[in-house]
């Protein structure tokens, strides 16, 4: 009887050709692709906001030709923001999910923190010590993101709150190990190379750094099905759940990454600062959250990329650079910022709300259009 | 009579002290379409939700195929051949209708660039894109999120994705709620034409003239409870309508 059953089993290869003479009887010729002639990278919020990065290079090198404009100030820029860039790809993946880390600051300090111990008890100055400070400095980060992960998806404390409980937590940990007394002791062979060390001549290496590893953020974010269910997740938690994402898991793994990212983000700074700084990372969190919003990341998840990151890092590090080349009080970059910042994320709720409409998503429309009336 | 391709028996679930399902029977048989229809609230889409392994029950039992089974999760019934098209659709509105068709489900790449976790987009596009044509759906383009689609579009993206993957059957709660008279009928064709390959067809419905010209058999679901199990061509709307509001009573399983 079952079997009966089974031989109308269809095969979903076999069903096809013959349902199209219906097809065309009730009149629904399939309408193909009506797209506009524009290539969608135009309509990017992180396209558009790289043109205003552009413009505001070509600002200062108007300005400043002889000391912005030149190599080796471009060459420091770049150095400054390398640490940020790599919080920023783990960032990036984490706000995608639709969730927030403000404990990466915290955490790349504690990462350093008891890196900074376990090289300092080695004793030595030579890439053993400094291999196995790098792997002590990566494992404890992932050691938080994965609490973080597990309280946020299995216990379902919200991630702000998580995460601002580790960000305490964290920094606490680090000063009660350190006796709030920064540790100075960093093998020089770390200080040497990725600290300060170049390639090539003069590109910094702890840049090279992190432009892999937010090469490999940018490929496993947009290329791979790790990347699909971060959109998935931060899209719809409950559509992903229904078709068989392991929900909980991902966030687990996304956050573990993000706290990974930190943990070498702490031992990137011992190398380029020589010391625990702990004090010096309370901005870090916000620092990386601007960044990864103004590149167009949105704050309610699903959308996002890691190329709009890493503009969003240049736009506050050129401004700070360039304030301080002409003579402008510095503290405008902050005003700058943070004016940019609220004009990201107006913008992103404008393409959301003319998503729904079906609209134009395009920032360029919106302000340079009239109105269809 | 055939063995129904799914079975419930005696199925009740509560939520708190509502009592969402009542010892409900149903059965769904192979290569037919079996309307389920009731009041808001009678519990249509709760019985669905418990079918296809979205919900535990309290009680009851669900055979497959004549044999007992435990629907933990909703792959479970996908690995079955057992397809949803939810009230609320469940697609991701910031993913495509590629993504959406294959989220959980997707071809990999093979080789080395498979090992890194890469998908065949190019396969899977196109596979999409037959799925969409087969129904006819209109559907305007694979790569921009299907948020920024209309209700008709969506719901044509939804039924495409259960239609693509059931085997055995696939339900379909409020199917035409959203949409238009042109994409109504285009949507009552193609429960048509999946039941004409054998495959099973749950259809949710409010409206009778729909349940009357689509289905092979009505099952009416009151408070919970099967208040009747009778052949469409037995009935008429004013019959159902009775015996959806209570007001008559008749062949009750
Ligand atoms: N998740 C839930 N939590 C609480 N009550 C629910 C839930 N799902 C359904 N119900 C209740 O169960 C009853 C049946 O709902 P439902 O199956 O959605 O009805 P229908 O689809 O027939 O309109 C309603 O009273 C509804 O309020
Ligand atoms: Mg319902």
């Amino acid at each position: 009887m079952s079997d009966d059953i089974r031989d109308t089993d269809i095969k979903k290869a076999e069903f096809g050709p013959e349902a199209g003479p219906e097809t065309t009887s009730i009149n629904m010729a399939v309408e193909r692709e009506t797209q506009s002639r524009v290539p969608k990278i135009f309509k990017a919020q992180a396209f558009q906001i790289f043109l205003v990065l552009i413009v505001i290079v070509i600002i200062f090198s108007i300005m400043a030709p002889d000391t912005f404009a030149q190599f080796s100030n471009l060459r420091l820029v770049v150095q400054n923001a390398s640490i940020l860039g790599v919080l920023g790809v783990g960032m990036t993946f984490i706000i995608i999910t639709s969730g927030i880390d403000l404990s990466v600051g915290s955490v790349l300090v504690f990462s350093g923190v008891v890196s900074a111990m376990v090289m300092r008890a080695m004793g030595g100055d030579d890439w053993g010590t400094a291999l196995v400070g790098f792997a002590v400095a990566i494992f404890s980060g992932l050691v938080w993101g994965t609490f973080n992960g597990i309280l946020i998806s299995k216990a379902k404390v919200p991630p702000l709150i998580v995460t601002l409980g580790s960000l305490g937590m964290a920094l606490g940990l680090a000063q009660i190990l350190t006796g709030g007394v920064d540790i100075r002791d960093v093998p020089s062979v770390l200080t040497t190379t990725i600290g300060y060390g170049n390639i090539l001549g003069s590109v910094p290496i702890i840049s090279v750094i992190a432009l892999v590893v937010i090469l490999i953020g940018a490929f496993v974010l947009h290329k791979t099905k790790f990347g699909l269910y971060t959109y998935a997740v931060g899209s719809s938690e409950e559509a992903a759940r229904r078709v068989g994402v392991k929900v909980d898991r991902h966030l687990i793994r996304v956050y573990a990454m993000s706290g990974a990212l930190a943990g070498l983000a702490g031992i990137l700074s011992l190398s380029q600062f020589s010391t625990t700084a702990i004090a010096g990372q309370s901005q870090t969190n916000l620092n990386v959250i601007a960044a990864v919003v103004i590149g167009g990341t949105s704050l309610f998840g699903g959308y996002g990329t890691i190329f709009g990151t890493v503009v969003g890092l240049f736009i506050p590090a050129v401004l700070q650079n360039g304030f301080v080349i002409t003579g402008v009080q510095p503290f405008w970059q902050q005003v700058a910022v943070g004016a940019v910042l609220i004009a990201a994320v107006y913008v992103d709720q404008l393409r959301r709300a003319s998503a729904a409409r079906g609209a134009s998503t395009s920032l360029w429309s919106h302000f340079f259009r009239r109105k269809n009336t | 009579m055939s063995t129904p391709v799914l079975e419930a028996r005696g199925l009740s679930r509560s939520f708190g002290h509502v009592r969402a399902l009542d010892d409900v029977d149903f059965e769904v048989y192979p290569g037919e379409v079996t309307a389920l229809i009731g009041d808001n609230g009678a519990g249509k889409s709760t019985l669905v939700k418990a079918l296809s392994g979205n919900l535990a029950v309290d009680e009851g039992t669900i055979k497959f195929e004549g044999q007992p089974i435990q629907l933990t999760n909703p792959q479970q019934a996908s690995a079955l051949g057992i397809e949803t098209v939810h009230q609320d659709l469940a697609l991701a509105p910031h993913l495509d209708p590629v993504q959406n068709v294959y989220l959980g489900r997707e071809i990999m790449n093979k080789g080395i660039a498979g090992f890194f976790g890469t998908m065949d987009t190019k396969a899977m596009a196109k596979e999409s894109r037959r799925a969409f044509d087969e129904l006819g759906a209109t559907v305007r383009s694979l790569t921009s999120p299907v948020g920024a689609m209309s209700g008709g579009q969506r719901q044509a993206i939804a039924i495409a994705r259960a239609v693509h993957w059931a085997n055995k059957v696939v339900f379909l709660d409020e199917p035409t709620a959203a949409l238009g008279v042109r994409q109504t009928k285009n949507v009552l064709e193609t429960i048509r034409r999946v039941r004409d390959k054998g495959i099973a067809v749950v259809f949710i419905s409010h409206s009778m003239p729909h349940v009357i010209e689509v289905s092979d058999r009505v099952q009416v679901l009151r408070l919970g409870h099967r208040a009747a199990s009778i052949e469409t061509k037995d009935t008429s709307m004013e019959e159902l309508v009775g015996l959806m509001t209570g007001a008559s009573t008749r062949g009750a399983a």
